[in-house]
């Protein structure tokens, strides 16, 4: 009867025992071990030669590492600005009370049911000089044209930009517009009597006030920045060369072809900082939320 | 983590409680889906044809036709003989329509070593996807059943890890797991990708029903505490029953979610049971010779077939997902 009663008593803790598991042991436990093995000397296999902060080092002095970064730079700008633009100009317009609004909606959203692999590769095919749609706007009567970038070193990244802003900016829309749908219709009424024009109202009232669905945006774009793997493996493979590689598959390559996992945990700690930049903000407004 | 959350009235498509009114801790949860549009807004003259309202229009078909091209030229490419494709003309419809690419992406195409078409990816992202959603939904449920009303110390915590977590890279868990599943003997099989698959769709399934539970009424659980129901009874016999729509939006988030994994597949799957990302981008990227491009976009849709399907057909539902689990992706 006793046992009963316990187990009884237990039963919140013991139903959360996966989540815990994996909150502790997956997730702090395995980013801890990353952080110890990014220590070490290890590359095959983990070793216990602690060697300090030299896998840094080594990683700071990699081209390819450093190379990585300045993409995932000039990438993240590119693709959070293109995404917020895009998002909101299409959540604005579709609120103009527009006809067929649930058609032009579910048409700005569907990209983002795809995969990213599926997203990489129909926008390889599309942008292949030659055959892709470089070769319709020839046809059209500029026999010059051509539109490479895909296999132009200096231009790829830019390519990856346009791939990833088309399969998410569906996002920053539903998000946008939801938050429009949000706004107090009495602030449309005090406008219109003072005859403010609307893009007055949207630019000035308007966005500031969506500033909590902004920040979610940001959160998740700048997050899903970092993240970015497939989508390069699908377009590019890091190439041509190495000049669309990104850190998350420096990474890979290190863990799994390169054996040299020390460098590559070194890697994963340093992606883990901007992310947890990112969080603190939130992390703290939660907390304050709950001490009021 | 936490944004102003729409108040519970704009939320009509998905029937029941869903938003609490205010969430400490919601997570990057969009709004309640986009719902209908005020019936007043001030502007309520009479729309006509003007200058301006022409401009919105061509505006919104540029885009819409930005937006679907990509979808246009899969489809027309994977329905031409490759002469055609060569001759140029990615848009132009086919001259002679063939499904003879479908067939050899399906069947016959090489993913590697063996030339049999994606369709065993496709078998085995099925077999990845069913353990993966049903476990899944199963564990969200009784975390968020046990978050919102049982409220165990510490409980909170854990789920702010398991929040921030979601929005961690994957590469910097991925080693140790590796480490761990081939220490258990499990690295490389079903299972072990199932297992991961729990792991990482964890703080989005958890999240999802965490937030419908904070909807339902306190006194519909105290009253059933009263009644003398334990955890797992009031869990099976009140809130489980309540919580078909939810359970339908957590079954299509993590759907799409498995579907559309790479990494995991890749680095956990194994050999016998890579999904069917893996096997189109080996199809595409690894196979030499002549690009096959209508073959490969024959592939390419077979493979986003299912989430696009779903979300077609879901609309709504899938939107409300998308929303409230954008932590994903």
């Amino acid at each position: 009867m006793k046992a009963a009663r316990l187990a009884a008593r237990l039963a919140p803790h013991t139903a959360l025992l996966p989540m815990a598991l994996t909150a502790i042991v997956a997730y702090l436990g395995a980013a801890a071990w990353t952080l110890y093995i990014s220590m070490t000397g290890s590359r095959t296999f983990p070793s216990g030669r602690f060697i300090g902060l030299a896998q840094y080092g080594r990683l700071f002095d990699n081209e390819r590492w450093m190379l990585s970064l300045h993409n995932l730079a000039v990438y993240g700008v590119l693709f959070v600005a293109a995404c917020l633009a895009i998002g909101f100009l299409l959540a604005v317009f579709i609120d103009q009370r527009v006809r067929g609004e649930g058609v032009f909606r579910t048409i700005f959203l569907y990209p983002y049911a795809m995969s990213f692999v599926a997203t990489g590769l129909v926008w390889q095919w599309l942008l292949t000089p030659g055959d892709g749609i470089d070769g319709v706007v020839r046809g059209l009567g500029f026999p010059g044209f051509s539109f490479d970038w895909i296999v132009r070193q200096d231009m790829v990244i830019y390519t990856v930009v346009i791939a990833t802003v088309w399969q998410a900016s569906g996002l920053v829309m539903a998000l946008m517009l939801a938050g429009l749908r949000g706004v107090d219709p009495d602030i449309w009424k005090a406008a219109r009597l003072d005859g403010i024009p609307p893009w007055r109202v949207y630019a000035r009232i308007v966005l500031p006030m969506l500033w909590p669905t902004i920040a979610t945006v940001l959160l998740l774009l700048s997050t899903a920045v970092v993240k970015l793997y497939d989508a390069v493996v699908a377009m590019t493979q890091g190439g041509p060369g190495t000049a669309s590689e990104v850190p998350t598959k420096f990474i890979m390559d290190h863990l799994f072809l390169r054996s040299n996992v020390g460098l590559a945990s070194a890697g994963a700690v340093v992606l883990l900082v901007p992310v947890l930049a990112l969080l603190a903000p939130y992390a703290y407004a939660r907390a304050r939320k709950e001490a009021a | 983590m936490s944004r102003s959350i729409q108040p519970p009235a704009l939320d009509r498509d998905v029937a029941a409680p869903v938003q609490p009114e205010h969430g400490p801790e919601q997570g990057p949860v969009g709004p309640a889906p986009l719902p209908a549009r005020a019936p007043v807004r001030g502007r309520s003259r009479r729309r006509r044809w003007n200058p301006a309202r022409i401009g919105i229009y061509v505006f919104l078909l540029g885009a819409a036709a930005f937006f679907l091209l990509p979808l246009y030229v899969m489809v027309v490419t994977s329905l031409k003989p490759m002469i055609e494709i060569r001759q140029g003309g990615i848009l132009a419809l086919p001259h002679a329509w063939t499904f003879e690419p479908w067939r050899q992406a399906w069947s016959g195409v090489c993913t590697g070593a063996a030339c049999e078409g994606i369709r065993g990816g496709f078998r085995n992202s099925v077999w990845i996807t069913v353990p993966s959603t049903l476990l899944a939904i199963a564990i969200g449920a009784v975390n968020g059943y046990a978050l919102s009303f049982w409220r165990p110390r510490g409980a909170n915590l854990l789920f702010g890890i398991l929040l921030a977590g979601a929005f961690v890279p994957v590469q910097v868990m991925i080693y140790p797991l590796v480490r761990v599943m081939a220490l258990a003997g499990i690295f490389g099989s079903l299972p072990a990708i199932v297992l991961v698959h729990l792991v990482f769709g964890m703080p989005v399934m958890t999240l999802l029903f965490r937030n419908y539970y904070a909807g339902v009424p306190h006194e519909l659980f105290q009253a059933a505490r009263i009644d003398g129901g334990g955890f797992w009874r009031i869990f099976l016999q009140v809130m489980l029953p309540m919580s078909l729509p939810i359970v339908v939006v957590a079954a299509i988030m993590q759907v799409t979610g498995v579907w559309n994994d790479y990494i995991l597949g890749l680095v956990f799957a194994g050999r016998d049971n890579l999904p069917m990302t893996v096997e189109l981008n080996n199809v595409i990227n690894t196979t030499t010779g002549t690009r096959q491009y209508n073959v490969n976009m024959a592939a390419t849709i077979l493979t986003a077939l299912l989430p696009l399907a779903l979300y077609f057909f879901s609309g709504r539902w899938f939107v409300r997902g998308i929303a409230a689990g954008a932590v994903k992706g």
